[in-house]
């Protein structure tokens, strides 16, 4: 897939460039491999293992529409049922969905916004070997028959250690949360590389619009995810230690699981909508022949969606018993929701009545999309009416409405830019012999599968049964979805022979077949590994011409057109106007994120096979990792401005304030911030609903213990102030540091002092249980300071760190007040909590 | 009333209802289906357009395409439905003021146990008895994992959900036989968990109630 189909541009002056630009950025040979970093390379890998994990999970779900496809079949039984339904779920949105949108993003981003990579390489490797490892217990669990059962929203009590003994729940408790912080670091890489490195000149407001959606799609992840790991952090531990959070006979509440699930859960459909809709206001101006309409009403719409999908969780909940006013606000939020998606459908219709509409492969499939996600917004209408949901929820109406706009929504989105963007990849284009056939089996197949659900669903028909008795009127319905089921598995199967012949047979395309106006076209296809010879600079007015800028580009006419002591080199520019303000040096391939992403997984392991002494260890070689990682990074001296093309001058990345990873832990802490207003939402959530409170025992927290917590707290974030200060001014810092560790090491002997002394204790009740939370979280956030400082401590040693390179001491001082914040919170509400309990006691 | 289609009818259908929550929620569906089905020929029949004709169109203004279609069309056709169905699900509720029977239902892996506090405590389990014409509350709660006990053809459903008690409203409009089942994913049994339902003339429930609790027919046959 990797040689040049094109003869390569043009010229000594390019070929040169690209000789020697390429011997930097390439990933190396054989093993080396397994070092890339580069986000063609992981963004492709990411590819071809989501929809290997596709192509799993559609087996599975083939397994549940044979077993249907009549009554009382003998084909499973309920417990291997139990399992490949409930690991059809996990895998599509786990492993398949969010995955396969974002290797969408780590593939095209950096191309679109015109630039050489992402911010963090390694951290795209990192996150794409988790992935993969994380996926592989999975399915591993699978084969051997462990896998998770109880479900893929994993209700409790059902998946509780009482009602699900085996491994089956950890198995997907531990590896989804793997998975889920791959993906959450991905998002983290994602926003920061959008904001940050762009082609210079290209402010936010002329961003092409599929980076507002990835922007918009990551910063949900970076909010969405927190609360789900919290959840299934909390029910690990309940099912590992026997702390109750959601044990209602003493104290939990089953249900604060279940917000905590949907509270990601619903934005999650927005998370993987979003970057489909981004492709297709990519593709359909593409081939309307003129630019797309209403850039501005689409980039509010986003942004709409975005902030209503966090509120409206509570639709998936309707039958749980919440008072019905309560439950009309939800509804009619979840109704308003219909009006961004209308924004975006009618800006489509505007752009095609406006222009002039071509018809080709990838327009097949925004017919489809239009077809099948109308179809679905309109049954989703009709589910946020509360009394229709009370009929229709948790029946085969649902599961028909969510695969038209979750898989409908998805798919053919996904198969339209696909078609689209395949030539970018390869250099062919498809054989319309069979991929016109393909889509109308995958179209057809896919309305007869899901269709029939709406009718079966209010017909009575349950979802997660794994038989019926025939006499219900379901089984002509069944057979129905069945057999479309199949017909739409060799639409699919016809679409992978497709790409198979392109890649082989395919018709070789010049530059630019689509005659698109971004910028990913506007290099030599198959892209090479520095992306752009040289970067571009938009001016305001003129419309990208990717054929013109793609030779002038491939001459190393535009920025860093050459190279520089062998540095991977891009531009990192300011957030809103674009201007170029520094020179970011990249690293190279490197097996750390390999050996740190195998060190994670054996942590995960270690916990799924309850050795909690090793997991330990592990944890800690875990972290010692990370700061091994963060020991390699940067520039070990100063190096001032250097020149990087266009008569500029920029000074490199470790010598700016705005530099990406100051924003990587602003991202970072938004999400840990997030995780912890969860984690006080379920303290209150438990104190004001869960059944069986006030505890027998009222807390006694020791408040000696909180105000040194606090106080030591306060002394290790001023002394971060001080060691930034005396490196600043060229004084030793070394001092200031060791007061620092020492103050953290104090705050955790003090939080760890206070859980052994939680009342209840934390096994008996739920009020105990939130309280260990709360200081756990204290003592990890503090645990967590002390390695920023052990990073600091070995920089400054190696000379990374200088009176002009202090961002590593920023961070210490951000990361450090965050835990003093957060700290003081904790400790407030764990010395609150004897009053609170007491106030419930005086409730009628 | 739109009349029972050939198709819709079945012992879990819930365009086959017998109760007042039952058919209240069938015309919601019915009103909805209509409203859905001519917005979804709109949209299909503007993308053919737009394409099949090219410039068809091009005389409204892209900005007035945004607005009629992305804020006009969804606040003309959800302000009512919202409306419409908030006032629906108002009179579908328990509320206080009316104090009808109450009958429990308690769920447990994989059977339903249904509990008569006006009939001396009596029990049965995994067939519910009611008098027919009247409202009842059914008291539902679980004693492990989340069930929901739903009765299509009479109301919607509501969780069992250990620690929590719900209360469900409904009322059946003619004697006869009728099936629920639990409508929320229980474990291996699920798909095994439904109950009959028996509706009796009200003049006859004690005496039938008493005739069934005293013959333990309370398994499911």
């Amino acid at each position: 897939m990797s040689e040049p189909v094109e003869p390569l541009p043009q010229g000594p002056p390019a070929l040169r460039l690209h000789r020697e630009l390429a011997a930097i950025w390439a990933t190396g040979p054989g093993l080396q491999r397994l070092a890339a970093v580069n986000h063609s390379v992981i963004g492709m890998r990411m590819m071809i293992t989501s929809f290997t994990f596709f192509a799993i999970a559609g087996v599975l779900g083939m397994l549940t529409r044979v077993q249907l496809a009549t009554p009382n079949a003998a084909f499973m039984d309920p417990e291997t049922y139990n399992q490949v339904f409930t690991m059809h779920g996990s895998m599509m949105l786990f492993l398949f969905a969010i995955p396969m949108v974002e290797s969408f993003a780590v593939y095209l981003t950096p191309k679109i916004l015109g630039t050489r990579d992402f911010a963090f390489p390694r951290l795209t490797a990192y996150g794409y070997w988790c992935y993969l490892f994380g996926g592989t217990i999975l399915t591993v669990s699978l084969i051997a028959g462990v896998a998770p059962n109880s479900g893929w929203f994993m209700y409790t009590p059902l998946s509780s250690n009482v009602y699900t003994p085996g491994i089956n729940a950890d198995v997907w408790l531990l590896g989804v949360t793997f998975v889920e912080i791959s993906a959450l670091s991905l998002a983290v890489e994602i926003v920061v590389s959008i904001l940050k490195v762009r082609a210079p000149g290209m402010s936010l407001d002329r961003m092409p619009i599929f980076g507002w959606y990835i922007l918009v799609t990551a910063l949900m992840m970076v909010v969405a995810f927190p609360p789900l790991i919290l959840g299934s952090i909390l029910l690990e531990i309940e099912r590992a230690f026997g702390l109750p959070f959601f044990d209602p006979t003493r104290g939990g509440d089953p249900l604060l699981w279940q917000h905590l699930f949907w509270l990601f859960g619903h934005p999650d459909v927005y998370i993987i909508f979003l970057p489909m809709a981004g492709a297709l206001s990519t593709i359909i101006p593409v081939f309307a022949g003129r630019p797309l309409v209403g850039y501005r009403a689409i980039v509010v719409a986003i942004v709409a969606l975005a902030f209503l999908s966090f509120g409206i969780w509570v639709h998936h909940m309707f039958t749980v018993g919440i008072p019905h006013l309560a439950l009309a606000f939800f509804s009619a939020g979840s109704a308003i929701v219909a009006a961004p998606t209308a924004v975006q459908i009618f800006a489509w219709l505007a752009t095609l009545a406006h222009g002039k509409p071509r018809w080709s492969v990838p327009m097949l499939y925004v017919f489809g999309f239009f077809f099948i996600f109308v179809m679905g917004g309109l049954t989703g209408v009709m589910l946020a009416m509360v009394p229709f949901d009370w009929q229709a929820h948790d029946t085969y109406f649902v599961v028909a409405h969510m695969h038209y706009v979750v898989a409908g929504a998805l798919a053919f989105p996904m198969l339209a830019a696909f078609y689209y963007w395949l030539p970018l990849l390869t250099g062919r284009t498809a054989v319309h012999r069979l991929s016109v056939p393909a889509f109308w089996l995958v179209f057809v197949g896919f309305n007869l599968t899901f269709f029939m659900m709406h009718l079966t669903g209010l017909l009575g028909m349950p979802r997660r049964i794994y038989t019926y008795q025939g006499n219900e009127g379901w089984n002509w319905l069944n057979l129905l979805s069945s057999v479309g089921g199949f017909v739409m598995t060799i639409g699919f199967a016809l679409v992978v022979i497709d790409l198979f012949v392109q890649l082989r047979y395919g018709r070789r395309v010049r530059r630019n077949p689509w005659g698109a106006a971004t910028l990913e076209w506007a290099m030599s296809i198959p892209p090479a590994p520095y992306a752009f010879a040289s970067i571009p600079h938009l001016t305001r007015s003129d419309a990208i011409a990717p054929d013109d800028l793609a030779l002038s580009l491939a001459r190393g006419e535009g920025y860093l057109g050459f190279t520089r002591n062998g540095w991977q080199e891009t531009l990192g520019v300011n957030m809103t106007t674009g201007e170029p303000e520094q020179l970011i040096v990249l690293p190279q391939p490197t097996y750390l994120p390999l050996f740190t992403a195998l060190a994670t997984a054996a942590a995960v392991l270690t916990l799924l096979f309850k050795f909690y002494l090793l997991a330990l260890v592990v944890a800690l070689v875990t972290a010692g990792m990370f700061v091994v990682s963060a020991n390699r990074a940067g520039l070990a001296r100063d190096f001032g401005p250097m020149p990087v093309g266009q008569g500029v001058n920029l000074p490199p990345h470790t010598e700016v304030a705005e530099a990406p990873a100051w924003l990587a832990l602003i991202c970072t802490l938004v999400a840990d911030g997030t995780l912890f207003t969860s984690l006080l939402f379920g303290t209150f959530y438990l104190w004001i609903a869960a059944p069986n409170w006030p505890a027998a025992i009222t807390p006694e927290p020791s408040r000696m213990l909180a105000l040194v917590a606090v106080a030591t707290l306060v002394v290790a974030a001023a002394a971060a102030r001080g060691s930034l200060r005396a490196v600043a001014t060229g004084s030793r810092a070394r001092g200031w540091i060791g007061l620092a560790v020492l103050a953290l090491l104090a705050a955790i002997a003090a939080a760890v002092g206070q859980i052994v002394g939680v009342a209840p204790h934390p096994r008996e009740h739920a009020l105990g249980a939130t309280a260990a939370a709360l200081l756990g979280y204290v003592a990890l956030h503090a645990g967590i300071g002390l390695l920023f400082l052990v990073s600091n401590f070995l920089r400054i040693g190696a000379g990374f760190i200088a009176s002009r390179r202090v961002l590593d001491l920023r961070l210490t001082r951000l990361w450090l007040d965050y835990t003093l914040v957060t700290g003081v919170i904790a400790m407030g509400l764990v010395l609150a909590l004897p009053a609170l309990v007491t106030m419930l006691a005086a409730r009628p | 009333m739109l009349a029972v289609l050939p198709g819709c009818n079945g012992p879990l259908s819930t365009l086959d209802p017998s109760g007042p929550a039952g058919a209240s929620i069938a015309t919601l569906w019915w009103l909805m289906l209509v409203g859905a089905g001519i917005l979804f020929a709109l949209v299909m029949v503007l993308f053919a357009m737009v394409i099949r004709r090219p410039g068809w169109g091009s005389n409204v203004s892209p900005g007035r395409w945004i607005v009629l279609g992305g804020l006009v069309l969804p606040a003309v056709v959800l302000l009512p439905l919202v409306a419409y169905a908030l006032i629906a699900g108002e009179r579908l509720l328990p509320l206080p003021g009316l104090a009808p029977p109450r009958i429990e239902a308690v769920g447990r892996q994989w059977v339903w146990t249904f509990r008569y506090p006006d009939h001396d405590g009596v029990e049965t389990r995994n067939v519910l008895h009611l008098p027919a014409g009247t409202p009842v509350d059914i008291l539902v709660t679980s004693q492990d994992v989340i069930h929901a006990f739903w009765i299509p053809r009479f109301a919607g459903k509501i969780d069992a959900v250990p620690g929590h008690v719900n209360r469900l409203r409904i009322q059946a409009d003619q004697p006869g036989r009728y099936a629920g089942q639990c409508n929320e994913f229980c474990g291996l049994g699920h798909a095994g968990m439904r109950f009959d339902v028996i509706v009796h003339r009200p003049e006859e429930f004690s005496d039938a109630l008493a005739r069934a609790a005293a013959s333990g027919e309370s398994e499911r046959k």
